[in-house]
């Protein structure tokens, strides 16, 4: 067990690696440098800009820095937000995202396993038949199409009311969560429900099923010990990439719902070469789905004993 | 046991072969045949095959049976609703109106009247159009001065008149004419004495409901009339046609969803092919050789894969540039191919790996089939199932992530619409004109849900278990 998850970090830490240098020679890619956003440079001020930030310096040796500092936590300082460190911005803005995320991770967790149980108890019949339509819906519109008619279902709802009673946009409390934790997770919940339901059906035709009803066992306790339990283990397995899909795809939502997340700061470094802060959101991000994945595999291994961790 | 029964020599004679035994009762089919004849029943796949050819015809055809610019702006009908063909009367190109005074009138009152009649017999002096609205009224010799308003609701009372028009100063103007953006609506004009300065309280309001009218000079400019074309004025004639209304700057809707169609299904079809195929090739290469080559090729994917998608799609986007005057289509497919490959390739390799081993392939080799007729034969056509089934559900997720980043502003630059950057300029103005955001995003739910359900149909008409339980 222990031999295993440090294999898995050893490989993950070679990913991270690999993620940061991506992410290095992508942005060097780029035309122009961080510099070509303060106006009216002179040559004398635009080398001594260069030299304080380093820029002067060969690109591979700039590269060999930047892995240096990092290896210490280290990812500098941004270059179109005066002073601000690249650590400080991480820490004041992920959390936002993250809350974001977990929320929306949460409702589409509970919900999928909800809606695909009931689908599978009711297969073919009434509830079935809407649920799954409402699925192909959530599967088919576009996110940010959700957050425009989240928004606008909020803007009708606090004027029939007459008070707001959910915010319309902006972050702070619960209440301003809600809606957009919600549209964030509804294509996930889609995704997930008929995962569920096909793996319900199909625990319902295994041996394990029939002995438990040979056995004499309550209907409930064979639903909730036996079929459940075993239909949720599918659903977890592709809760990995779907943290890592929710958690970089709330910029839509971000943007709709004027959410002060690190995914806004990362569209607005990208669009102004802050190396820096492009390079410390993304190794940032890739290090976190990397753990995600790694957590996920291990939980995995705990919940069904029939994968061996090797 | 001794005794046998009577034998005769007829027992010993050998048997008729009987082949019934092996006898093919139904027809051979093709694996692809089967999976065709499946697909076939399967509604759901069958109506998203139609919506597919729907969609095929709507892009290929379209712009041709539809011949509008969709780059042509048009600000007179800037975000126009859907609607009908629009019938407009051809009218006379405008001559400025003097409005009539009344000599026996004064026009400045000799003395101020505490106390004034309001304006009598308020009516049109010609049947009111969208060209102009013509007033007439009985002028009072009190009066040193009318107020005109217009309002689109029925006034209530002195506060609720509506749009102020104009203040005469004259108590022998008795006419005034509205030119005023002037729409075929219904509108209530009120008119109040005043004596030169301030109004009595009194009003006077009738209904008026213009025709939409067009001069024959906007028609010309508006290429509805032809310069050699002379229609009778007072003639009908059909206005520009828009049946999905139009955007922000006054395009044609439906023609930049069929220039729109052409981008997001470009990327949408193209990009997956490519990467599918890259996937293939790196995938059978790594699975046919196996051992330290398939070691290290799958390790640099897993790399590649573990890379945050959308992050590095933004990054890759910008990082191969848009040059002036580019649509950024391109490096938007680059930056999908570069980034999506590794999963085809996995898939692909897991695959081989599992065909390798299988028995038939053992046989083929035992019959001696050369690698070459093994991969080409049995490999890659017992692949090409799931394949199929992957590049079917690889369309709507790169729909989907064309979409999402025009609509973020990092996709294809403008004029060039796509769906998803017609949203993007749809979602600004979602609660006056939602026409705008829900066009687009039905043509890219449509097209994302088509695909996904011929996905579904598709797994399970290739799904060979599916035969045996039918």
């Amino acid at each position: 067990m222990l031999s295993y998850i440090t294999k898995r970090l050893v490989a993950g830490l070679i990913t991270v690696w690999f993620i940061a240098t991506a992410t290095f020679i992508a942005m060097h890619l780029v035309p122009g440098d961080p510099l070509m956003n303060q106006k009216a440079v002179s040559a004398e001020i635009r080398l001594n800009l260069e030299r304080k930030y380093g820029l002067d310096k060969p690109v591979v040796e700039q590269y060999f820095i930047f892995l240096g500092n990092m290896l210490t936590g280290d990812f500098g300082i941004s270059y179109t937000q005066q002073n601000r460190k690249v650590n400080d911005i991480i820490k004041d803005h992920f959390p936002v995202s993250a809350t974001l995320g977990i929320l929306a991770i949460f409702f589409a967790t509970l919900g999928g396993i909800l809606w695909g149980a009931i689908t599978a108890v009711y297969k073919n019949r009434l509830p079935d038949i809407i649920i799954m339509f409402l699925v192909i819906l959530g599967i088919s519109v576009p996110s940010f199409v959700f957050a425009a008619l989240g928004q606008l279902l909020l803007v009708n709802l606090n004027q029939l009311v007459g008070q707001s009673v959910l915010p319309v946009a902006g972050w702070g409390t619960f209440s301003h969560m809600l809606m957009p934790s919600m549209v964030l997770g509804l294509s996930t919940m889609a995704l997930l429900t008929r995962l569920m339901r096909s793996s319900m059906l199909d625990v319902v035709n295994e041996d394990y099923i029939k002995t438990a009803k040979a056995k004499g066992l309550s209907p409930l306790r064979i639903f909730f010990r036996h079929q459940l339990r075993n239909a949720i283990l599918p659903v977890i397995t592709v809760l990995g990439p779907q943290i890592a899909a929710i958690t970089t795809g709330g910029f839509v939502v971000e943007l709709v719902f004027a959410i002060p997340g690190l995914g806004r700061y990362f569209v607005q470094a990208v669009q102004q070469l802050d190396y820096t802060v492009i390079m410390g959101t993304t190794v940032f991000y890739g290090s976190f789905l990397v753990l995600m994945v790694i957590l996920v595999d291990i939980v995995y291994g705990f919940i069904d004993p029939r994968v061996r961790l090797q | 046991m001794s005794h046998h029964g009577e034998l005769s020599p007829a027992d010993f004679l050998p048997l008729e072969a009987e082949n019934q035994g092996e006898l093919i009762t139904r027809p051979s089919l093709s694996y692809w045949q089967d999976a065709w004849r499946r697909l076939k029943k399967n509604v759901r796949a069958l109506i998203s095959l139609y919506l597919i050819a729907a969609l095929a015809l709507f892009t290929l055809v379209g712009p041709i049976a539809w011949n509008v610019d969709p780059t042509l702006q048009d600000l007179n009908q800037i975000s126009q609703a859907p609607s009908l063909p629009k019938l407009a009367t051809l009218v006379e190109n405008h001559i400025p109106w003097t409005p009539p005074v009344d000599p026996a009138l004064p026009a400045i009152p000799s003395e101020i009247a505490d106390q004034v009649d309001p304006v009598s017999a308020f009516r049109l002096a010609e049947t009111a159009s969208t060209q102009a609205v013509r007033l007439l009224w009985d002028g009072l010799s009190t009066a040193g001065g009318y107020n005109i308003y217009r309002n689109e609701s029925k006034p209530e009372g002195f506060n609720d008149l509506g749009l102020p028009l104009i203040s005469i100063t004259a108590g022998n103007q008795i006419g005034y004419e509205d030119r005023l953006s002037l729409k075929a609506i219904t509108y209530y004009y009120s008119i109040v004495p005043s004596d030169g300065f301030d109004e009595y309280d009194q009003f006077t309001s009738i209904k008026v409901e213009p025709v939409l009218a067009i001069s024959i000079r906007e028609a010309m400019e508006r290429n509805i009339l032809g310069p050699a074309q002379d229609a009778a004025i007072g003639s009908a004639i059909t206005l520009e046609f828009h049946p999905f209304g139009t955007d922000y700057l006054g395009r044609d809707m439906l023609a930049r969803l069929m220039e729109g169609a052409r981008v997001s299904l470009f990327i949408g079809i193209v990009a997956p092919f490519i990467y599918v195929s890259i996937g293939i090739l790196y995938g059978g290469f790594a699975g046919y050789f196996g051992n330290r080559i398939d070691q290290l090729l799958m390790r640099f994917a897993d790399f590649v894969v573990a890379l945050p998608f959308l992050l590095f799609m933004i990054l890759f986007k910008i990082a191969f540039g848009i040059g002036p005057g580019e649509s950024g289509i391109f490096p938007m497919l680059l930056a999908l191919v570069l980034l999506l490959w590794p999963a085809t390739a996995r898939l692909v390799r897991g695959q081989v790996l599992q065909i390798r081993e299988q028995g038939y392939i053992e046989a083929a080799r035992i019959l001696g089939g050369k690698p070459r007729y093994l991969i080409l034969r049995h490999i890659i056509p017992n692949t090409m199932g799931v394949i199929l089934v992957t590049l079917t559900f690889a369309v709507p997720s790169a729909i989907f992530t064309e979409a999402f980043l025009s609509f973020i502003g990092m996709g294809v630059a403008p004029p060039t619409p796509s769906w998803g950057s017609m949203c993007n300029e749809g979602v600004k103005t979602m609660l006056s004109h939602p026409h705008e955001l829900f066009f687009p995003a039905l043509f890219i739910s449509i097209t994302v849900l088509a695909f996904n359900l011929l996905g579904d149909g598709l797994t399970e008409a290739l799904d060979a278990r599916m035969r045996s339980r039918e």
